[in-house]
Formats: structure tokens, sequence, C-alpha cells
């Protein structure tokens, strides 16, 4: 177990170091305030990361979460503001055709056994393309729903507030986490991403795990776009362009193996307030592009690989001397 | 139905693959409380009876009976239910999880919905006591040795089945001591009455575990017997199916004149793979390698190519040390090697006869220096005639071509390299009748010429035809070296069964 801890234990002490040489430079970030906006500003991308974390550690990728979230937005907003539907039913629609668009993947990956980098960027297509037929603009929210659950809100000793939509990626981190380590199915996507031979001669049901694990993705990605569509109170078809590499990167940078087979769901929420931690640096600086937050992210995903590289090469020599 | 006494029995199992049939009329019964070893060498029809009785394959003909019933089996997962477990030679569990849900995976015991974890490793550690394992069940897989895995293998598949365990090669990647473990659990699987099939080519392995032996020879049922009453020879006569002993010495040709040492092996080995040799071979002979599959040939030709690199021992060419850790450093040295697996490692499939003839030797010559297409059409199409290579057009893909003629290729490929050592592993394994005397005249030929070659077969009387020398091979060791009128069929039968002379004799 230990080595598959070790990534997760060096993200930490990252996170916990960066964080301290940021307080440092501005003491105002160590702030309930500043810790709530965290949860608040990441909370779509850290919900996609979870459905990400489950894909890779199965062995696969999925492209098209992105998408999905910008399908959901738009698909949601005209549902809402154009066809007078209240919010919640808009929500179910959505999830349900996130989940039957994930399932076909799933399906085509599985029987037509092509790559899912293929699939899910023909997905990524779908769903981007789709969302712009609707319609090519920003459709604004005005609902007294969006309102009412915009004041859903816990306020914190030193003006922090912790918002419903960080409340729920922190609920969602946590049934992702009870799902991957204390389920079966959670074993199954584990077992996928280990050998996939071995698991079905073991009597996984492979066919159904990896469309579980694709519809798990696309509901948690449309879950995201709700999400978003709360946190901006529009639906835009553009919305959410690259959250699939920022998703990933939070996965890896979590100490999950992009080969599949090894990673825990509480790592890849430590990558995403790493990213988040970047992001709000850069703000209280003020001087600093905000693509500064690419290059950063970009060594540290390299930083990560290698890291996990020279971890697996070690011990995988340390089991031909023993 | 009437009680046959047998756990898991095969009647008259026929399997037919295109053509070829791969099992005629083959019966097979497993008693509670035995192990029963399967031999055959290679293409005897061992793996597609073990893939019929685990459901992997079905039957052209004949049943397969569970408990005296007749039973379907479409796939491992249902011959599980009726108690078949079976462990492959590579443990196929997963090496990224912990020990304890490698046994359990599937069956994990559940606390409202979730696994509940301490039970699942609280069993798991008394399963690894009862096969003598004190580990930490929830330690990863693949951080504990081959031999563990394989017992963990074992314990899941007794586990999940019960009655039947079929052991497919479970010893090939262990050594001595982990070989001694795993048959102290399958004797003590035994006494708790389980029915087990055990496969495997170490001969000593079947006499020491083993009660009764099936014997396959070219699909067909040659004999089951209890193993109390026959010796080696009985049972490597049996796998060959010659009747040899008696021959006594042929007229073999005198030894010829031995021309100068070019290689001088001492001690030469590789853990795991090999037991240090000892072998010099002069230039202009022919050195036969006899053994049963598995008894280390293969690995031989591997670790005098490079292919694996020896850890010990010397290597003199010509009288000088040198070290071949690559295949790149035989090449340079003026080595060849035609492998056994001609499909897998030796050609290249879709490229041209003409590309595969001069691969090598563009390999040896390097980047820059590339053979113009001149210049290959002249060297491919001198080979093509000399050795008759029968291909419509030399820039055919060669997997068109037929097996004598692919082989013809390879041979040409290293021919071209200008050669002074070549390495040949069954190079007349499945091809017809006219490429197979080509091979055997170039053998020759090339030795009257001057190269040294080594030829691994398993057709005893080819071997004997050109070899001036025979090394024997059993359990991954060197166990004879005959010469003279020790070359003989009957004598190395012998030889590989049970070795009377000491090694290097």
């Amino acid at each position: 177990m230990s080595r598959s801890m070790r990534p997760l234990l060096a993200t930490a002490i990252i996170f916990v170091i960066a964080y301290a040489l940021a307080v440092m430079q501005f003491p105002t970030m160590f702030s309930t305030r500043v810790l709530g906006n965290f949860l608040t500003d990441n909370a779509f991308l850290g919900i996609t990361a979870v459905g990400m974390t489950f894909v890779i550690i199965s062995g696969g990728i999925d492209l098209s979460v992105g998408a999905v979230i910008g399908f959901t937005g738009v698909l949601i907003a005209v549902l809402i503001s154009w066809a007078g539907w209240h919010p919640l039913p808009a929500f179910a629609l959505a999830l349900a055709v996130a989940a039957t668009f994930g399932g076909v993947m799933g399906l085509a990956i599985h029987y037509l056994q092509v790559p899912a980098f293929i699939v899910t960027l023909a997905g990524m297509f779908l769903a981007r393309g789709g969302a712009s037929v609707i319609t090519q603009d920003s459709v604004p929210i005005h609902h007294d729903f969006y309102d009412w659950i915009s004041e859903l809100i816990i306020r914190l000793p030193g003006g922090g507030r912790l918002s419903f939509i960080g409340l729920l990626m922190v609920a969602v981190f946590i049934l992702g986490a009870l799902l991957a380590h204390r389920t079966r199915f959670g074993s199954y996507v584990y077992a996928l991403g280990g050998n996939t031979v071995s698991a079905s001669l073991m009597g996984v049901p492979v066919a159904r795990t990896t469309v579980g694990v694709y519809m798990l993705s696309s509901v948690l990605a449309a879950l995201a776009g709700i999400v978003f569509s709360l946190y901006t109170s529009a639906g835009y078809p553009l919305a959410a362009v690259g959250v699939e590499l920022d998703a990933i990167s939070a996965v890896v940078i979590g100490g999950t193996l992009l080969t599949g087979g090894y990673g825990f769901v509480l790592g890849t929420f430590i990558g995403v307030m790493l990213l988040g931690l970047v992001q709000t640096y850069i703000i209280f600086d003020g001087t600093l592009s905000s693509w500064w937050t690419k290059i950063v992210i970009g060594a540290l995903l390299f930083l990560f690989i290698v890291l996990q590289r020279l971890i697996f090469a070690a011990s995988a020599q340390g089991e031909k001397a023993s | 139905m009437s009680d046959t006494g047998y756990a898991l029995e095969a009647r008259g199992i026929v399997k037919i693959f295109g053509n070829h049939v791969a099992l005629d009329a083959v019966d097979f019964g497993l008693r509670p409380g035995e192990v029963h070893a399967l031999l055959g060498e290679n293409g005897a029809g061992k793996s597609t009876l073990i893939k019929i009785l685990t459901g992997a394959y079905q039957p052209d003909g004949g049943m397969v009976l569970a408990d005296g019933e007749p039973v379907h089996l479409d796939n491992p997962q249902q011959a599980q239910t009726h108690g078949i477990g079976t462990v492959y030679q590579e443990v196929n569990l997963l090496p990224n999880r912990s020990i304890a849900e490698n046994l359990y995976l599937g069956h994990q015991p559940t606390r409202f919905g979730l696994v509940d974890r301490r039970r699942m490793e609280t069993g798991a550690r008394g399963i690894l006591k009862r096969y003598g394992l004190e580990i930490d069940p929830s330690s990863e897989l693949g951080a504990h040795s081959v031999a563990v895995q394989q017992i963990v293998a074992i314990a899941r598949a007794v586990e999940l089945s019960g009655k039947v365990l079929i052991l497919d090669e479970p010893t090939a990647s262990l050594d001595r001591n982990e070989v001694e473990r795993l048959f102290e659990i399958i004797r003590d699987l035994k006494a708790r009455g389980l029915a087990v099939v055990f496969i495997t080519h170490f001969l000593d392995q079947v006499f020491a575990v083993a009660d009764r032996v099936t014997i396959l020879r070219n699909g067909k049922l040659v004999d089951t017997r209890a193993l109390d009453d026959m010796t080696r020879t009985d049972v490597v006569r049996l796998m060959l199916g010659k009747d040899v002993a008696f021959s006594g010495a042929t007229g073999v040709e005198d030894a010829r004149p031995m021309g100068e040492v070019l290689l001088d092996f001492a001690n030469y080995g590789r853990k795991r793979s090999v037991h240090p040799f000892n072998l010099t071979i002069h230039k202009g002979e022919v050195i036969g390698v006899a053994g049963l599959l598995g008894s280390g040939r293969t690995e031989m030709a591997r670790i005098m190519f490079g292919a694996d690199s020896a850890d010990e021992g010397i290597l003199e060419i010509a009288g000088k040390k040198t070290s071949i850790a690559r295949p790149t450093d035989a090449i340079a040295n003026g080595f060849g090697f035609c492998p056994e697996d001609r499909k897998a490692e030796g050609i290249f499939g879709d490229l041209s006869v003409r590309e595969n003839i001069i691969i090598a030797l563009q390999g040896k010559l390097g980047w820059f220096s590339a053979l113009n297409r001149d210049e290959q059409m002249e060297i491919a199409g001198r080979f093509g005639e000399s050795m008759d290579i029968r291909a419509a057009s030399l820039d055919m893909p060669i997997k068109l071509l037929s097996g004598g003629n692919q082989q013809k290729v390879i041979l040409s490929r290293w021919l071209a390299t200008d050669p002074a050592f070549l390495i040949l592993d069954e190079p007349t394994r499945g091809i017809d009748v006219g490429a197979h005397a080509e091979i055997v005249r170039t053998i020759n030929r090339l030795r009257d010429e001057g190269l040294a070659l080594v030829v691994i077969s398993s057709e005893l009387d080819e071997v004997v035809a050109y070899s001036s020398r025979i090394v024997v091979m059993r359990d991954r060791e060197m166990v004879a070296e005959l010469s003279g009128e020790n070359i003989n069929p009957g004598v190395i039968v012998q030889a590989i069964a049970n070795h009377r002379e000491g090694p290097s004799a």
C-alpha cells in the first residue's frame, strides 16, 4: 500500500509548503474567506475530477467532460429561460441525458474495442457541437430557485462563507471515496486498471464496469455543469473549454497513475485545491498574467509524472532483488 | 447416472480447428484425491484439452462430466461453479491490489452495502495461514515474489471452486525451493480430497508429485497409467513415440577432425533461466541440442545470443574474452539466431521478402550506410536463388509465404551478414518435407564451409544426422554432452530421461 500512498503524500506536502509560502507573502490568504472561496470557485472542477479519477483508475480517459459541462449549461438555461421549466426537472433531464451519453461511450469502448481517447474525443465534439446548435449565445438564467440556492450559505467566523455548491463538491468527494475504496464496483474499477485479462478471468463484469465508469464520469460532468450554471447564472455553449485537461491534471497531481490501477479520490481533492491555490495566488499578486496558472500546472504535472515513474521504477527493481 | 468415481471426466473429446484435428477421441478421468500429470510435447493437445475442461473451448464431439453428470461449460466462470478452478503459468491476478482483495474479488464480504475490509482481511489471513504464508493480507500483491503470487492464485482457485484444481505449468518461473513449497501445498490439497491436474515439462517434478499420468501425442491419447510402475525412460518414450532404446549404436561416422576453437562458454548461465554450462564450439561443427520442451534449450540459445544476458560465466571468442550482453554485441561478433517462434520473433510479416533478408545486414552496417535498392535486390536475389526461396516476387510480404520459405528467408537474413556462428532453434518445425530437406542440406553445407552451428531440435533422427556432438538439456541444466557412437536416439532418450553420466562427460 505504501507505494501507492507516496505520490499522494508528496502532493499533500507540496500543497502545505506552497500554501505556507503564499501565506508568508500575503498573510490574508490564511482566512476562512479564502478557504471558503477555494471550495466555491473550484466546485465544478472538483466534481468533474472525481469522475475523471474513476476513469483514469480504470485505465481510460474521458475527453468529453468539458463539453458535457457546456452542453448541460446550455440545456438547463434554455429549458428554464426559454421553455419556462422549473430548474429541478431541468436538472433531472440533464443528468439523464448525460447518463445515456456516457453509457453509449462506455458501450462503444468495450464492444467496439475502440480506444477511450478516440471515443471520448468524438463525444467531446458531439456535445460541444450540440450545445452550439441549440444556441450560439450566452443565455442568462433568472429564477427564484437560483436566488434561493445562492443564499444557502453557512457563515464561518472570520467572514468566510461555505456555499451550497462548495459543500456539494465536498459531498461528492466523500461519496466518491466510499464508492472507490469501499464497494465492489470500486474494486472492479481498480481491477480493470490493473489488468483487464486477469480481471475478466477473475469474474469481474468488465462490460458492466466499463459502461458504469463512463456513465459516472458523464453524470458527474453534468452535475458540474449544473453547478457551473448556479455559479454563473447563465448557460454558454463555449463554457468550460479545456476543463477536461484541468481535471486530468488534478487527478494526476493527486497521485493517480495515468496508466491506471492506482489512485485515490481524496488525492484528487488535494490536486484540485493545489490548482485553486495557484490561481488564488495569482489573483492576490495582481501583476502576474493568469497564464502563469498554466505554466505552474504544466510544471507540477511534469514533476508528478516523473515522481511516479521514479517511485514505481524503484519499487519494481526492489521486487526483483527480493 | 452411475457413479464413475471420477471428479471430472472427459469422454471421447474431439476438437477440430479448420482441417486440423487437435484432439481425436481423447478420454481423461480425474479421481478425487489424486495428482494427475498431463504430459505431451508442444502441439500434443494438452492446452486444448485443458481449455475444454475449463470451458474456454467447446468440444466438437464427446462430453465432459463432473461427478458423473454431463455438464456444459460455456466459460471459465461456469466451470468455477462446477468446482473447477485453474491456475495459469502467468499469474492471472491483480498486482496492484491487496492480497486480501485478490482472494475475495467479486465475493467481498459486505456490511450495509460497503466492503467490510476488516472481515475480508481476517478471512484472508486465515486462508493464507493454511498455505503456510505469514504475510500481511493488506499488502500489495505485486510486492511479493512470483511464488507467493502463485500460492495466492492457488488459494483463490481452491476457495472458489474446491473440487478440481488445474495447474497449468505452475512451476515454470519458480526456483527449486519455491517448487518444493508448492509441492507441499499440492500434497496437502490432495490429502484434503481435491483432484489436481498438473501440467509441466519437468519430468522430475512429475515423479515427485503425481500419482498417475496421461500422455498425449499429436492429439491422440497414448496412455493413462499409474506412475508407480513406470520409469522415466518409459515416459519419454511414450511422449516422443520412439521405440528407440534397443537400436544400439548406429554406424555413426567418425568424429571429423575438429577445426580450431571458435567459442568457449565457461560456467555460462543466468539465474532462473539456465544453470551454468560449459561448452566449447569449434569451427566447422554442428552441435545438436536435445531435450524436452521447457528443458532450457531455448533459454540456452537466447543467452548465447545475448537476447537474455548471462549473469555469470565467461565467454571467449577465438581465445579473446568477450561480453555479449545484447543481440547487437552478438551480431557484431558474427552471430546469427533463428528463433523458435518464427511468426512472433522471426519474421516482419508485413515487410517484403527483400526487406526481411537485408534487415540484419543493414542493422550491422548501421544508420549511415544505407543499402540502396539495387544492392538490396542484388543480395535478396542471390539468396533467393541459392536457398531456393519460392516466392512470386521478392517484394511480396513475407507473411504470404509458406513456413518453410519463411524459414529460408530468415536463414538468408543471417547468411547475408556473413556469420561465423549460427544458432537455429527448431529450424524445421512446421515446414513441409521439401523445405525440410533443403534446410538440412543447408545446415550440412554451412558446416562444411567452416561455420559453427548450434541446432536445437525435437526431431531426434534429424539431430543425429547432422550433429558432431549433442548436448542434452534437462530441467534447465546441461546434463550430458554426447559424441562419437553415443550419438544415437536411444542414448539421447536415456540422457533426457535420466542422466547416467555426469554433466559434460
